[in-house]
């Protein structure tokens, strides 16, 4: 069954995608927002940017990572000087590549959910003289209540399912950086199948559930579209 | 008869090349051992006409696609945990495995002069990182383990290990500079007889246990005269010179 090693790769795997999801909402929301509103000229380049993650190959995305963020890149000078020390082998270093890599798979459904909603609500809502604040809060949250489900779980699953971006920047260190499926192809690799397939049961079991929720929800009509 | 005249010079072309009987083998090599892979397959094409097709990886993965019918006639591996396993099993051929290069370890740094040539440096410390292949995985990571154990800094450093998941990502940690300094194998950084930048200390080779880098004739090409030409190949002299030169041992 599982070893204590492997739970406390579960753990740590489940802590970073809760860390991460949080904050990929909290900086995805407003962007979603503006680039699902904005008529200007960046808002291709913005787009642009914020899906590269899902064309690169992680490990492409890691080894840019890493040399980003060691002492003689751009973020591990700034780091450095801020006297934060460098972000690789990081737990805040592995939050940070995690946000990066996932953060297409919150925005999307966010942009997608806002763009939903169109002009009309929120005009509605100024005639009643409600803030701008006010009227996202009360207006456009309830309504793109079905794109934030499926950002938060998608942008959860995608982050437990990394593997390339950790490997290139986490180094392996237990309670810190060792993530579940850095764990079980070590497993792999070192021909410990058992111990392989246990772990990789467990995430593929709990990926599934989850998924199965998000599609079932999603096919009853009262979070399928947005009430008219 | 035309016809028939034209086929049997078609026949005759492809199965007789220059060299006789010229065949192709598909190769497994240990992701270190790439750069001398290359120069002796060249040689090895030049001196029989055989052609050796080289894919590069870890030894592990190899071992788990040899096991399930990867297609491959030789593996050459980084260690000789893989190739014993793989001979028990009746995947290879039994007897052919052999010892065709010893690994040699090396505390290797980016930065000039960070590493002295007695290693004192992981002793005196003042490092923040020292990277290392997984122990587990990779032969260079355990024999990087056992010097540290050796000198007695284990518990003091392990702390400060960060583990790669083979030897080319601990080389890119350390020449990132994201760590300092760490084992990787001499191949990986020499060049012309010596340490091409940073600074090392070559580790002697009694301060761990031999990294047996070794080769197995697969089943799949036992009956390849390409194969067998090259397993018999890399012990010829042009073959030994190469992997030398690459900073290996014999």
């Amino acid at each position: 069954m599982l070893s204590s090693v492997d739970f406390d790769t579960l753990v740590l795997t489940f802590k970073v995608a809760g860390i991460a999801t949080l904050i990929m909402l909290l900086l995805g929301t407003p962007l979603a927002w503006w680039l699902a509103r904005t008529h200007s000229s960046w808002k291709g380049m913005v787009n642009a940017v914020v899906a590269l993650p899902l064309v690169l190959p992680p490990t492409v995305l890691g080894f840019y990572l890493l040399v980003l963020m060691g002492p003689s890149g751009v973020i591990g000078k700034f780091t450095s000087w801020l006297g934060l020390g460098t972000l690789p082998f990081t737990f805040s270093g592995l939050i940070i590549a995690s946000v990066l890599y996932s953060l297409p798979f919150v925005v999307q459904p966010l942009q997608t959910a806002f763009a939903m909603i169109g002009a009309q609500p929120l005009e509605a809502a100024a005639t009643l003289r409600a803030s701008p604040l006010d009227s996202f809060f009360s207006v456009v949250v309830p309504l793109a209540k079905p794109g934030f489900l499926t950002a938060a779980i998608l942008g959860f699953t995608h982050t437990i399912g990394e593997f390339g971006v950790v490997l290139m920047v986490g180094g392996n260190i237990p309670d810190k950086t060792r993530v579940v499926s850095v764990q079980i192809y070590n497993h792999v690799e070192a021909l410990e199948y058992s111990e392989a397939h246990v772990l990789a049961g467990c995430l593929l079991l709990f990926s599934f559930s989850v998924l199965l929720i998000l599609y079932s929800l999603q096919k009853s009509p009262a979070l399928a579209q947005p009430p008219k | 008869m035309f016809k028939k005249s034209s086929l049997f010079l078609t026949l005759v072309l492809l199965f007789a090349s220059p060299a006789g009987l010229a065949a192709t083998t598909l190769v497994a090599v240990a992701a270190n051992f790439s750069k001398p892979m290359k120069e002796i397959a060249a040689e090895f094409e030049k001196a029989t006409g055989h052609i050796a097709t080289l894919s590069f990886g870890s030894s592990g993965k190899f071992v788990s696609q040899l096991e399930n019918g990867a297609p491959f006639d030789l593996l050459l591996s980084a260690d000789e945990v893989g190739p014993i396993k793989l001979e028990r099993d009746g995947f290879a051929v039994a007897g052919s495995r052999y010892t065709y290069a010893l690994g040699k370890l090396v505390l290797w740094s980016a930065i000039p002069g960070y590493v002295d040539d007695q290693g004192k440096v992981l002793i005196t410390g003042g490092f923040k990182h020292l990277a290392l292949a997984d122990p587990k995985l990779a032969p260079y990571g355990a024999a990087g383990l056992e010097v540290l154990k050796g000198l007695n800094v284990q518990d003091a450093l392990q702390p400060l290990l960060v583990q790669g998941e083979n030897i080319a990502q601990t080389y890119q940690f350390i020449s990132t500079g994201n760590a300092e300094l760490g084992f990787v194998a001499l191949s990986q950084v020499y060049e012309n007889g010596k340490i091409a930048t940073g600074s090392g200390w070559i580790i002697p080779a009694e301060r761990h246990a031999p990294i047996k880098q070794s080769a197995v004739l697969m089943i799949h090409g036992a009956e390849n005269p390409a194969a067998v030409a090259l397993l018999t190949y890399l012990k010829s002299a042009p073959a030994l010179a190469i992997i030398k030169k690459y900073g290996y041992g014999q």
